[in-house]
């Protein structure tokens, strides 16, 4: 059996299913829902068990390394199992312990990492662009300087936007809404690429494989 | 108790995190290396309380005949037929779970995204309206950043007459990436400043128990 | 003609995704080319900082996306791939998403074996960590804590390719290809911002303006922002390499070039139909 050529056409046929929909909904298309939030789901579990638990967990637990047992490592699986507890009403309370350390250490880190890199080197980016170039560049960063400045304004609500606030919100939100236009240029754009990834598939490699349109494979 | 213990570990943990940032000598920094290991070990577990849930939804709607019930197996089954061959196979190339990962995840996980292509196109039509001058704004932009961003601007500006021989020949991609380094820059700046300051509020809050919803749900 | 507008008013939506698809196939099926003029840009920065690297040095390239967002990733991680072997740069792939690991696969042996290099020695796909930006702290002190083995099982210790290479300060540059988060974000966060190593980037054209403050504020030194990013890469590597083959993120521009104006044209058909509409329905109040 030639196992590319099944391939192909196992994906192509999947793919044809879900594109089934655009013409109404349909149980070909429920079919394949179901089946990639299956399939999907097991790809997790499955990455999950051979790249961390057997690696970060099981291994460190039973010494499989060179080094001697950890028994530390106890406390998460206990946390691990907690976690999992909480699709038995019971003792659904005990999973708290486990979404509280998950709280807990990505609060902490977010809380400095994002200070720094989004809050604290964006003021800094922003400042230093105003220095050097020439009158064009001086423009450009007066706007940029202006906009940043502005939109956070809008962004202010514990201020009524009147007068002076009123101003600078309305310069604010003049900005976001290039900056959204431009958001949404890209959003277009993005979507386009992902129907063209499927219809080059569709075109080069799966119509090939039938012998009318041998010709599309280039 | 069942308040009080999950606040003061949520406390020790982010505390952790930031004195291993500020401190990172010992001991610190061994805390923070193990609160590390741990943490990837219990977001694991999240991972396995995601898939017993959607098994767990299935079932339920199997045993209650819901809507759609007929579907529900095929979720299930495809669940099983990963697991299995990922057990029994491992995901090492060619075996049974990578030919089914390449073969069927990846075509369905690349066409259920490429309907959104479908979905954009009608939204165009009905939904994107310039109804005051802002919105025009927005749409002048949006257009610009398109056409800026694929080879078919700049062929159209080139057949104005003396466009291709002029200074600026590229004249839409230059104002596409105006855009972009100038008011996309100011713009989403602003959003990230101010976002950036929401999560350091939030953190703190929920690192001293003021915030405490992600506790709730479990009683 | 306010009939007309009236009709497309109700227009069914089919005729649009006819248009739509159309748009797309009939472009790609008569292989219509345009030209990709590189300018100087975010693209051409991370190409250069490539090209900038020393043979024998090693970088992380993190693939942290899955098969929904492949067509605008995947040519990226193929010419990046590409661009790094072809200049003896060691690679160590990781993924911060799990179907990553597997994608970063395809892409790794595609371009290893028509180079004729071998895994272990030249590359090494250390496969999907689950923390996120919480496992890229762990990396700085130490990446086999994260990864004591690779994808598929091997030992840290056991492959050359990671000998001398402990923690995040040994990489001389970060690549992340994100489609989300964990992502780019935790790339800069943790590998730039705490530790101070260079990080690239590619990402979906979605999410490409967010991350221009990155790249205004020096903490990304270049970035890919979807297909055309994609297609930009691929155009440089053929510039510098002529005998390199193509991509798929360059054919595809043609037809991204023609579903853009339908779309902007949908967009133009749309409102010019609302605006009568409007006036239609002041004239009947009146």
């Amino acid at each position: 059996m030639n196992w590319e050529i099944l391939g192909i056409w196992l994906g192509a046929l999947l793919t044809l299913s879900l594109y089934s929909f655009l013409y109404r909904d349909n149980p070909f298309y429920k079919f394949t829902e179901h089946l990639f939030v299956g399939m999907s789901a097991g790809y997790w579990v499955i990455y999950n068990i051979f790249n961390v638990l057997r690696p970060n967990l099981w291994d460190r637990l039973t010494g499989a390394g060179e080094a001697g047992p950890d028994l530390w490592m106890i406390i998460p699986a206990v946390f691990g199992v907690f976690m999992i507890l909480r699709l038995v009403p019971k003792v659904a309370s005990l999973s708290r312990f486990a979404l509280a350390m998950i709280v807990g250490t990505g609060a902490g880190l977010s809380l400095v990492t994002t200070l720094q890199t989004n809050a604290l080197a964006q003021v800094e980016g922003t400042i230093l662009s105003v220095t050097g170039g020439g009158l064009s560049e001086f423009l450009d960063s007066f706007l940029l300087v202006a906009g940043v400045v502005c939109g956070l304004v809008y962004f202010f609500f514990s201020k009524a936007h009147r007068g002076v606030i009123g101003g600078a919100a309305g310069i604010g939100i003049t900005i976001l809404m290039i900056a959204f236009g431009a958001s949404f240029g890209y959003t277009v754009m993005a979507r386009i690429s992902l129907l063209i990834g499927q219809a080059q598939f569709l075109l080069f490699r799966w119509l090939p494989t039938i012998p009318l349109f041998r010709g599309l494979a280039g | 108790m069942r308040t009080i213990l999950p606040l003061a570990i949520t406390f020790v943990t982010g505390m952790i995190m930031v004195l291993n940032f500020f401190v990172p000598h010992r001991p610190f920094n061994s805390m923070g290396n193990s609160l590390s290991d741990w943490y990837m070990i219990v977001a694991s577990a999240a991972i396995f309380l995601g898939a017993m849930n959607l098994l767990q939804v299935h079932f339920a709607r199997i045993r209650h005949r819901a809507r759609n019930w007929q579907y529900s197996p095929v979720a299930i089954g495809g669940f099983l037929l990963m697991l299995t061959a990922g057990l029994v196979t491992g995901v090492e190339e060619g075996r049974a779970f990578d030919f089914m990962f390449q073969n069927m995840v990846v075509p369905m996980g690349a066409t259920m995204f490429s309907l959104l292509a479908f979905f954009v196109a009608s939204a165009a039509f009905r939904a994107f309206r310039s109804s005051n001058w802002r919105a025009t704004l927005l749409l002048v932009s949006a257009f610009v950043v398109m056409l800026g961003r694929v080879p078919i601007g700049d062929l159209l500006w080139r057949l104005v007459p003396g466009a291709a021989s002029g200074a600026h020949p590229s004249l839409v991609t230059e104002i596409a990436e105006w855009i972009m380094q100038v008011p996309n820059m100011a713009g989403q700046r602003a959003v990230m400043i101010g976002a950036a300051l929401g999560v350091v509020a939030t953190s703190l809050r929920m690192i001293f128990g003021v915030e405490r919803s992600y506790l709730g749900g479990a009683d | 003609m306010g009939g007309l507008l009236e009709k497309l008013d109700r227009i069914d939506r089919r005729f649009i995704y006819l248009l739509m698809a159309l748009s797309v196939l009939v472009p790609l099926a008569f292989r219509l080319e345009m030209p990709i003029p590189v300018s100087p840009g975010p693209s051409m920065d991370l190409y250069e900082a490539v090209d900038a690297l020393p043979p024998g040095s090693v970088v992380i390239v993190s693939y942290d996306y899955d098969p929904s967002t492949m067509p605008e990733l995947q040519p990226m991680a193929v010419a990046l791939t590409r661009h790094l072997m072809s200049r003896g740069v060691k690679i160590i792939a990781t993924a911060l998403w799990p179907q990553g690991a597997s994608l970063a696969q395809n892409a790794l042996t595609q371009i290893s074996d028509s180079l004729g290099l071998s895994e272990y020695e030249d590359w090494v796909n250390l496969g999907y960590t689950v923390g996120g930006a919480v496992s890229v702290v762990r990396m700085g002190s130490s990446i086999s804590a994260v990864f004591p083995r690779d994808r598929v099982g091997v030992p840290y210790d056991s492959i050359p390719v990671l000998e001398g290479v402990g923690r995040l300060a040994d990489i001389s540059m970060v690549i992340a290809l994100s489609a989300g988060d964990p992502g780019i974000h935790a790339w800069v966060m943790v590998a730039q911002g705490r530790f101070g190593i260079p990080v690239g980037g590619g990402c979906t054209a979605v999410s490409a303006p967010e991350f221009y403050t990155y790249l205004g504020s020096g903490q990304l030194v270049g970035l890919l922002g979807g297909l055309k990013g994609a297609a930009d890469y691929e155009t440089l590597l053929k510039r510098d390499n002529p005998g390199a083959p193509g991509g798929t993120a360059t054919p595809g521009m043609a037809a991204q070039s023609i579903s853009h104006l339908v779309i902007m044209g949908f967009i133009v058909i749309g409102n010019i139909a609302f605006i009568a509409g409007r006036k239609r329905k002041r004239g009947g109040a009146k």
